[in-house]
């Protein structure tokens, strides 16, 4: 086939001879092994989550002959009493209320401070307000629970608002739940907005437009999907808060509407009854991961939510 | 029989002397007709092969490379001489660094990537069953085009490569001859263990061929080494080209035709096909033989359109 | 005046110079207003953090002392210390930084080195460990509690087991930063060290990996210090009688900083809550000392490529 008569190569080479001994690089795919059962670890921890949760609910429904309508909609939960009673919507309302009270208080003040950064503030003032805000986002809870026990409900709500709240109320659980998803809802938020390009800024002070109209006409709607995504994000975390509400926000499982009495949420109930050392199998066993379950469907579901508002607004400007 | 593709680019062999008889045919010839030319001593397979080169170091037949199914180049046919410089040349996106990557077989890192044809280094397939990529690249240097050392000292640069291929020494000699053959030595001698980011962008491209050359290949792929140097040091390496090609075969891709001719021995002209529809960019080869001819009396119209700059 | 100058005193001129005028004058008090009002929001989170610090600061301080950093906790106030909290979060914080280093780091490289993106499955564990950043750190404790307390692993409420815990909540944390870390390395660099003939693994190990070093120390420390600060997940996994002594072992019970802290706010006599507010300033202290060294990493070794 070769035809070119003139320089006849009788024999090709060998590959060892010409590179060197192919290695079977058994090490290489050792390590590929190695490194893809670190990653299916994740998975692991999400179905363990799954089984441990799935396994001891249905358990719960079997043994304490409860319905998932007398669950879902009854009124009364004492799980630990004698005569128990196994209906969530005391707990979910408490989680409800919190979160919403929380959100009440972090839109505004997450939005007005992302807004400020993003189209107001001078380079210094954001080099130092940004920061700022990380160290609140690093605070742990249990020292906002510390704050909103200790200071928040007898000087701000009882000396200073003059209100009459029980020792542990909602309205301290609400706000000071608020105060902690600001940092969240603020980064995301001023993230969104710092995205949007220039330009379009640009051909609106172009008309003459001041910068309030700038930012309020413009900027905020243009951001509108990851302004979303950062509420959506500071909801999740309000409804999966656990310490502040544990410690400030009280025990009592109820339907009242009323904030400044004390409420038990989700998490709180789980945190209280978890401490002890709850037998496995028990009725308040069961019940912690029935709690844990109907929590975990919630955030999930939630950030479901947040994570296409995420994506859509990512696509926007990349 | 002289072959052609089928858009009609016609395949000029390095022995074949320029036939005005042909060339009016050519120009007559409907795309895809078949222009048969005078017989010629025998030409051999579909293919450019250069009857002068009596054991390349590569050779292609028929080497195509597809991006996700879409053809980016087709049929190349041609043969790198040893101890040469060999440039290819030609408007952008014909597919020149594509076709450089088959020969170390860095297409392999482009998962979407297929290479079709054959590439033979000294008679073997680089693509056969049982050929090790790894063990290719470690015979067949690459210099990019923008110079990438390692966030490493100039030193630990050029040992690299030698410490993990096994290759046993006296790694101070070796990291000298290395800098040495590079023409970087004298300017970096008293300070090894520097950063190589404290160098300019000339002597880091510089040191870019030192660490390749310390793994002693015998051919360098050199991709566009120059473009993001200014012309001193484009020259200085110009220079060590000329002097390295003793020892080293290089086969260097720039689109800088000046450079292909006062650089190189051998020149291979590739165009840009676009016949095949709105969306198809074919690299195709047109011409190849030793620079002089390619720049003076080439064979093609469209290798005498681009090397006086009618188009670009 | 309006003689000198004939631009002025044309009536078209000073119609519209009112005209303006009064406009902007409106706008300008709504526009006044607005950056008051945001402004204040600002500020308000600021002064609640202020008022945060220095509440605890109050009454914490004058309880620190070289005695509390060494006393044990104890049903007397005034004989009370961390030492035990403190040495606990210690050994907790090793169980969690050997874990989630290699377990973080080897998932990063897998994602961004070794995984084809167009399969499926990969897409499923990315997604997965998005949704798992999002779960509140309580299911976790339930996790543990399940699982690796009790269950199959039945560690029991020991070190290990509260260790082992805290790492799955910050786990994909690391993995997020690390990937971040690994990405910002230029190609180039491995596509030098592979066209050197270097295998896969060889590129990564000894090029990519040690560029991407610096980030990743500081993707970790930052998981340490939410790891540090987290009470839920403990609440379910650790002991539930009060610990005073320090953790003999990994499979010793133990007690931690958030844990202590909430213990004595539980508890009802007001010298546990001053006790309490001491806990928080130590553990206050330790996280600014921690975020300091990232932050100090990060601008040391932050390269421009």
């Amino acid at each position: 086939m070769e035809a070119s008569s003139t320089s006849v190569r009788e024999v090709a080479p060998s590959a060892e001879q010409v590179l060197g001994a192919a290695q079977r690089h058994i090490g290489e795919k050792l390590i590929r092994v190695v490194l893809t059962l670190a990653a299916g670890v994740t998975i692991l921890v999400t179905l363990g989550i799954i089984a441990s949760l799935v396994g001891e609910t249905l358990a719960f429904f079997q043994d304490e002959a409860v319905t998932v309508k007398e669950f879902l909609t009854g009124d009364t939960w004492t799980p630990l009493f004698s005569e128990p009673e196994f209906g969530i919507r005391p707990l979910v309302q408490g989680t409800l209320i919190i979160s919403l009270i929380g959100l009440a208080v972090a839109i505004p003040l997450g939005l007005g401070t992302a807004i400020y950064l993003s189209e107001y503030a001078p380079r210094r003032v954001r080099q130092t307000v940004k920061p700022t805000l990380e160290l609140l986002a690093g605070v742990p809870t249990v020292v906002f629970g510390y704050f909103a026990l200790t200071f928040f409900t007898p000087k701000v709500l009882g000396d200073l608002a003059g209100l009459d709240v029980s020792v542990f109320n909602g309205l301290a659980g609400g706000i000071i739940v608020g105060i902690m998803i600001v940092p969240t809802i603020a980064s995301v938020a001023e993230d969104a907005m710092t995205a949007v390009p220039q330009g379009l800024r640009e051909g609106a002070y172009g008309v003459g437009a001041s910068r309030r109209q700038v930012s309020t006409r413009v900027v905020f709607p243009a951001a509108l999907s990851g302004i979303v995504a950062a509420i959506v994000l500071g909801a999740s975390r309000a409804v999966g808060e656990t310490m502040i509400v544990l410690i400030a926000a009280g025990q009592v499982p109820t339907t009242s509407l009323d904030p400044t009495g004390p409420m038990e949420t989700m998490t709180a109930f789980i945190g209280a009854t978890g401490k002890g050392d709850v037998p496995t199998g028990s009725t308040g066993y069961k019940a912690i991961f029935a709690v844990g379950f109907t929590l975990f469907v919630m955030t999930l579901l939630i950030n479901a939510v947040a994570i296409r508002f995420v994506r859509r607004y990512r696509q926007v400007y990349e | 029989m002289l072959p052609t593709t089928p858009s009609g680019a016609t395949m000029v062999t390095d022995v074949s002397p320029p036939d005005p008889e042909r060339e009016a045919a050519a120009a007559q010839a409907a795309p895809g007709v078949v222009v048969a030319d005078a017989p010629k001593p025998d030409v051999g397979a579909p293919a450019v092969i250069d009857h002068a080169i009596a054991e390349p170091v590569f050779e292609t037949q028929g080497l195509s490379v597809h991006y996700a199914g879409k053809p980016a180049v087709l049929d190349v046919s041609l043969r790198v001489a040893q101890r040469q410089i060999t440039a290819f040349i030609g408007p952008s996106g014909c597919g020149k660094s594509t076709i450089l990557r088959c020969f170390d077989r860095m297409n392999d890192l482009i998962p979407v990537a297929k290479v079709g044809g054959k590439v033979l280094y000294h008679g073997l397939d680089l693509y056969g069953d049982g050929i090790d990529a790894v063990q290719v690249r470690k015979r067949i240097g690459m210099v990019f085009q923008k110079p990438n050392p390692f966030p490493k000292s100039i030193y630990d640069n050029i040992a690299f490569g030698p410490k993990v291929l096994g290759i046993k020494g006296d790694m101070d000699e070796m990291v000298e001859t290395a800098l040495v053959r590079a023409s970087l030595w004298d300017d970096v001698k008293d300070r090894l263990k520097d950063n190589a980011f404290g160098m300019s962008g000339g002597q880091q491209q510089r040191l870019c061929i030192a660490r390749a050359l310390a793994t002693s290949p015998d051919v360098l792929l050199m991709d566009e080494p120059c473009s993001a140097l200014d012309p001193i040091s484009t020259g200085r390496i110009e220079d060590l080209m000329h002097q390295l090609k003793e020892t080293v075969s290089i086969v260097i891709v720039t689109h800088n035709m000046q450079q292909a001719a006062r650089v190189s021995d051998r020149t291979a002209f590739f165009i840009v096909d676009l016949s095949a529809g709105e969306d198809s960019r074919i690299g195709r080869l047109v011409e190849y033989g030793p620079t002089q001819r390619i720049f003076t009396t080439p064979h093609d119209q469209r290798t005498e359109d681009y090397v006086s700059g009618k188009f670009g | 005046m309006s003689a000198l100058d004939p631009a002025a005193s044309s009536p078209l001129a000073l119609d519209a110079r009112a005209t303006l005028g009064a406009a902007r004058r409106s706008v300008a008090v709504r526009d006044r207003l607005f950056v008051a009002l945001l402004l204040v929001l600002t500020s308000i989170g600021l002064i609640v953090l202020a008022a945060l610090l220095i509440d605890t600061g109050i009454d914490g301080f004058p309880k620190i002392s070289a005695d509390f950093l060494t006393s044990f906790p104890s049903a007397f106030p005034a004989k009370a210390g961390i030492e035990s909290a403190l040495v606990g979060t210690l050994w907790l914080m090793a169980v969690v930084a050997a874990v989630i280093v290699p377990l973080g780091v080897a998932t990063a490289l897998y994602l961004e080195e070794y995984a084809d993106h167009l399969k499926w499955w990969n897409r499923v564990v990315e997604v997965n460990i998005q949704n798992l950043a999002a779960v509140p750190s309580i299911v976790y404790g339930i996790l543990g509690l399940a699982f690796i307390v009790r269950g199959p692993l039945g560690l029991g409420r020991t070190v290990l087991a509260g260790g082992l815990t805290l790492s799955l909540v910050v786990l994909p944390v690391v993995i997020v930063t690390a990937r971040e870390a690994i990405r910002a390395v230029p190609p180039s660099i491995k596509e030098g060290a592979l066209a050197l003939g270097c295998t896969q693994w060889q590129a990564i190990w000894k090029q990519l990996l040690p560029a991407s070093i610096p980030g990743i120390a500081t993707g970790v420390i930052l998981s340490l210090s939410r790891a540090i600060g987290e009470t839920a997940p403990l609440i379910l996994v650790g002991a539930a009688t009060f610990v005073a002594f320090n953790p003999t072992g990994l499979d010793s019970a133990f007690t931690a900083l958030p844990l202590q802290i909430f213990s004595w706010i539980s508890q009802p006599k007001e010298e546990f809550q001053a006790l309490a507010a001491a806990a928080i300033v130590v553990l206050l202290v330790v996280l600014i000392m921690l975020n300091a060294v990232a932050i100090w990493l990060r601008n040391r070794y932050q390269k421009r490529w």
